[in-house]
């Protein structure tokens, strides 16, 4: 996929130094943040940011809460567990135990995003540069996020989804439309598309193809469970015994929307919404490193800009220095904080240490990146946001150096082992297993079980059989056996669940009786 | 340039449908949270909000996920003093984080913190009166309606004289005067202006002239006389005072409290009591605007006392339930016109009562109260049979709006409360 614009080898100069400093009270205003705004534009522009149109909202802590408590989307249909999500938020907002988030930012376009009303000017800056330029350039340029979301349909679609969803709950009872959506909650990781890409519609296109879609699927599905067979194929009964499907499928929601039987055709559409929405989060949870790192490095460098232009006063970056440290703070192991790693101290770390690479490359530096050591940075930096995941973008671009400030380390946690091992750390003989070892750690693909459909008894029972690949021998966390039901509950007959280790034996055995 | 947009505004409480299904998801435990919480509180706060816990259990949304066990390398940052080869203990106590990077093991324990969360004043009375109504609860139809309300609503032109509205009318008489009379005032002073100018000029012995005033002068007369005759008060003036008769729903209820304070009535059983008129009252409380409180307490004597008294004061002696119920009934046909008030009854007793006194109560309340009241419920804070509760039972069957029921402990109180008013739908099922 060609970028929109080429990106620039060098910051372009600046047009001509400001006489004074942009007025800096700690409230804001809207002529402030429109002035603050044109500012950093102007500074994004210089260093060829490409973004979405921009459009600012100002929003309420509350409202902050209700977007929050909404997976981050101004819209959504309404289920218990956003509820259940927003009095939590809310909760530990008031006791004081969180802060909100500065900002939320939505992969649309125009790219819309929040800031709330409570924060100072120098605060509505510091959320500007990042989400509205560093964000917002992430979600255009990132190929997970060109693949596979549609940043022009999203809100629209939403908003179908939430009517459809309230036009279901009115005709079929509450319940019914919760307990689908529950059931499709529960597959969600499971319901996306890792590999094929999906065609981008447009709103009216997606409903006008509804209709018609609900009647053909559910033609098929008499067709696939024909219990009486064609004359014709009497003859081949023999060899009608195949498998279906041919090919195991890893797109559970995907499988159940097409063939379980029973499904209504409104449970259909049902599956699908939420299929959807898991395929547009699908590309924020690979890329949360290099997204947070992404938009943090560029408020760091635009705000740092902006400084030593003249726009900035002292007071203001304090400031938003403070905030920023805050933010990148990575806790050491064993410190009271500590739970894991910090994506936007890894994510900031990481690009500016390939400024560093690009800019000031030391022999070890040399030796481990001769493709980028002592190249422009700008174009350099493009490249890694543009073109990798969270997986990919540490393999190829985690750094000895950084590896040694970090201080990382790996251990081993064999459950034959009495003890876990420390199997690398961060000098000459570890450097690239930890490498290995982290990047494997952002791969969803063994974070997440691998499951997939292994089999359906045509014939007979109707049952579904789903198998599990083991990943390094770990099994499947006791709630599948909940997942089960939730699966057998969508399929409508009775589903089985076995678990294979890398040798292909089956190792464990679940079965859900079809529901009542 | 584009705008930067407000939406403060705009679209406050987006999620307050998600709670609402969060709430309902979970109605059974917040229920059974409410009631535990009755049970608990002291009388007079029982309207405030709660806190709720639900098990994090029940709350999970299942997916499916790595278990324990098999082989995982983990990488950390902050390394102190490792070096690669180096064992770590495995951390005791299941460790079900242990290094998955994921938070301490021990702050995951296995889902025993609750979740919790504050349901507002407003929602816990709702689940507290949830499919509650008082049995027989059909306000008085309107057309039957004993109470009417008369609004005043403007003037009209009949009405009865003790509502003539004087001032009224006679802004309306002054008008109609005015405008009957212009035209021929206006003549009179064109004619008398005429008058003057011909006696000015009028020469002695002029007879035609003599002749001429004397026409006007009778005209003049005349005319006098027709402006005269335009009545001071016509009957089209009368206005009266307009009123409307609205008819009021009877919104107004008594409650009375009869209670045994005798000896051996002890304070738990008096807690208990007091638990049962509280809910009683709280439930009147959402259903009548007004609501007057009785309290009637009784060991061989009956007497009408002030709450703190009912509850608070210390009696002994025999008992003799009857004398309560002809206290009420006198009260009744004294203060509370049944046609005007809703009047419901509850009775808490430990139901010892001196043996040829029970049949008597069963005859009072048969023949005088139950005919008068909307409901009456008696509760006995004691497990016995007692002569007072086989008596009353014979009452159940024929009176739909009596109910008994036995509480002996404070967590009784509430589905004994629940029993007693349960939606008439529900019973009849």
């Amino acid at each position: 996929m060609k970028p929109a614009t080429l990106a620039l080898d060098h910051p372009l100069p600046l047009a001509a130094r400001p006489s004074e400093h942009l007025p800096a009270p700690s409230d804001w205003s809207f002529e402030l943040i429109e002035t603050y705004h044109r500012t950093i534009r102007a500074t994004a522009d210089r260093f060829g940011l490409d973004t979405y149109p921009n459009q600012l909202e100002i929003i309420t802590a509350e409202q902050m809460m209700d977007a929050y408590s909404s997976s981050g989307m101004p819209v959504n249909y309404r289920h218990w567990s956003y509820g259940k999500e927003f009095i939590a938020t809310e909760k530990n907002y008031k006791r004081g135990h969180m802060g909100l988030a500065y900002e939320i930012v939505i992969n649309s376009n125009p790219c819309i995003s929040y800031l709330m009303e409570e924060n100072t000017l120098a605060m509505q800056a510091l959320v500007i540069a990042h989400a509205a330029y560093g964000h917002n350039s992430f979600f255009k340029g990132n190929y997970l996020f060109r693949m596979w979301t549609d940043a022009s349909s999203i809100v629209d679609y939403l908003v179908y989804a939430k009517h459809y969803v309230a036009d279901c709950e009115e005709r079929h009872g509450v319940d019914a439309v919760e307990e689908t959506l529950d059931s499709c909650h529960a597959l969600m990781n499971h319901g996306v598309d890792r590999y094929r890409h999906p065609a981008k519609l447009s709103l009216a296109q997606e409903k006008a193809r509804r209709e018609d879609r609900e009647a053909y699927a559910q033609q098929q599905i008499n067709e696939l469970w024909r219990t009486l067979p064609k004359k014709a194929e009497r003859a081949g009964e023999a060899a009608a015994a195949k498998r279906f499907p041919t090919e195991p499928q890893e797109n559970l929601l995907y499988f159940i929307e097409k063939n379980a039987p029973l499904l209504e055709p409104w449970q259909r559409e049902i599956v699908r919404i939420v299929r959807k929405v898991a395929q547009y989060f699908y590309p924020q949870r690979q890329t949360q490193v290099m997204n947070e790192g992404w938009a943090t490095f560029w408020h760091h460098k635009l705000l740092n800009t902006m400084y030593d232009d003249g726009f900035l006063t002292d007071g203001v970056m304090i400031e938003w220095l403070t905030s920023h440290t805050n933010v990148i703070y990575q806790p050491p192991v064993g410190h009271r904080a500590y739970s894991g790693i910090n994506p936007y101290a890894l994510g900031f770390a990481m690009y500016t240490d390939i400024k560093r690479v690009c800019e000031e490359p030391t022999d070890e530096d040399k030796a481990w990146f001769p493709e980028i050591a002592g190249k422009p940075w700008l174009p350099v930096l493009d490249h890694a946001m543009r073109n990798f995941k969270d997986e990919s973008f540490i393999g190829q671009y985690l750094s000895p150096k950084l590896m040694r400030e970090l201080r990382l380390f790996a251990i081993c946690d064999d459950e034959k082992q009495s003890d876990y091992q420390v199997s690398a750390i961060h000098d000459h003989a570890g450097y690239k297993r930890v490498r290995e070892a982290l990047s494997h750690q952002y791969d969803l693909g063994s974070r997440e079980p691998n499951i997939q459909v292994w089999n359906v008894n045509l014939r007979g029972d109707r049952s579904l059989t789903l198998r599990h690949f083991q990943h390094n021998d770990r099994p499947l966390h006791d709630s599948g056996q909940e997942v089960m039901k939730h699966v057998a509950r969508l399929w409508g007959f009775g589903v089985h669940l076995e678990s294979t280790n890398a040798k292909g034996e089956v190792t464990k055995r679940w079965t859900v009786p079809a529901p009542a | 340039m584009q705008q930067i947009i407000d939406r403060r505004l705009a679209g406050k409480n987006k999620s307050i449908g998600n709670r609402e299904r969060f709430l309902r998801r979970h109605k059974d435990q917040i229920r059974e949270a409410v009631k535990r919480a009755i049970d608990g509180r002291g009388i007079r706060d029982v309207e405030r909000g709660e806190d709720i816990h639900i098990p994090k259990k029940d709350l999970s949304e299942p997916v499916f996920g790595h278990g324990q066990g098999g082989v995982r390398e983990v990488v950390h940052p902050g390394n102190k003093e490792y070096v690669k080869g180096d064992r770590i203990e495995r951390p005791k106590g299941g460790g079900a984080g242990g290094g998955s990077g994921k938070g301490q093991a021990s702050d995951q324990g296995e889902g025993e913190d609750d979740f919790v969360f504050a349901l507002s004043k407003e929602e816990f009375m709702q689940v507290f009166f949830e499919d509650l109504a008082l049995p027989h609860l059909i306000r008085t139809q309107l057309a039957e309606v004993p109470e009417w309300k008369s609004h005043r609503a403007g003037y009209s032109s009949d009405g009865t004289p003790n509502n003539l509205h004087v001032v009224r009318s006679m802004r309306g008489a002054i008008g109609r005067r005015i405008a009957l009379g212009a035209g021929a005032r206006r003549e009179l002073h064109e004619m008398e202006e005429q008058l003057a100018e011909m006696q000015r000029v009028l020469r002695p012995g002029d007879a035609q002239a003599e002749a001429a005033i004397k026409a006007l002068a009778d005209e003049i007369g005349a005319l006098r006389v027709r402006i005269a005759r335009i009545p001071y008060l016509d009957p089209i003036d009368l206005r009266y005072r307009n009123r409307v008769r609205v008819p009021v729903p009877t919104s107004k209820a008594v409650m009375f409290c009869l209670m045994d304070v005798s000896g051996s009535m002890d304070e738990g059983r008096k807690e208990l009591s007091k638990r049962f008129f509280i809910l009683l009252y709280l439930f009147l409380t959402r259903h009548y605007e007004k609501i007057d409180l009785v309290f009637i307490r009784h060991h061989t004597q009956a007497q009408e006392v002030d709450e703190e008294n009912f509850f608070h004061a210390r009696e002994t002696g025999g008992t003799v339930v009857s004398s309560a119920l002809v206290l009420m009934e006198e009260i009744i046909r004294a203060r509370y016109n049944p046609a005007e008030w809703n009047i419901y009854g509850a009775q808490a007793s430990d139901g010892d009562n001196w043996h040829h006194d029970s049949g008597r109560c069963r005859e009072l309340l048969n023949d005088k109260l139950l005919p008068l009241v909307r409901y009456f419920a008696y509760v006995q804070v004691a497990e016995e049979e007692q002569n007072l509760w086989d008596e009353y039972a014979h009452l159940l069957e024929a009176n739909k709006h009596f109910a008994m029921r036995k509480a002996t402990s404070a967590s009784q109180i509430y589905p004994v409360f629940r029993d007693l008013f349960k939606k008439e739908g529900a019973k009849a099922a």
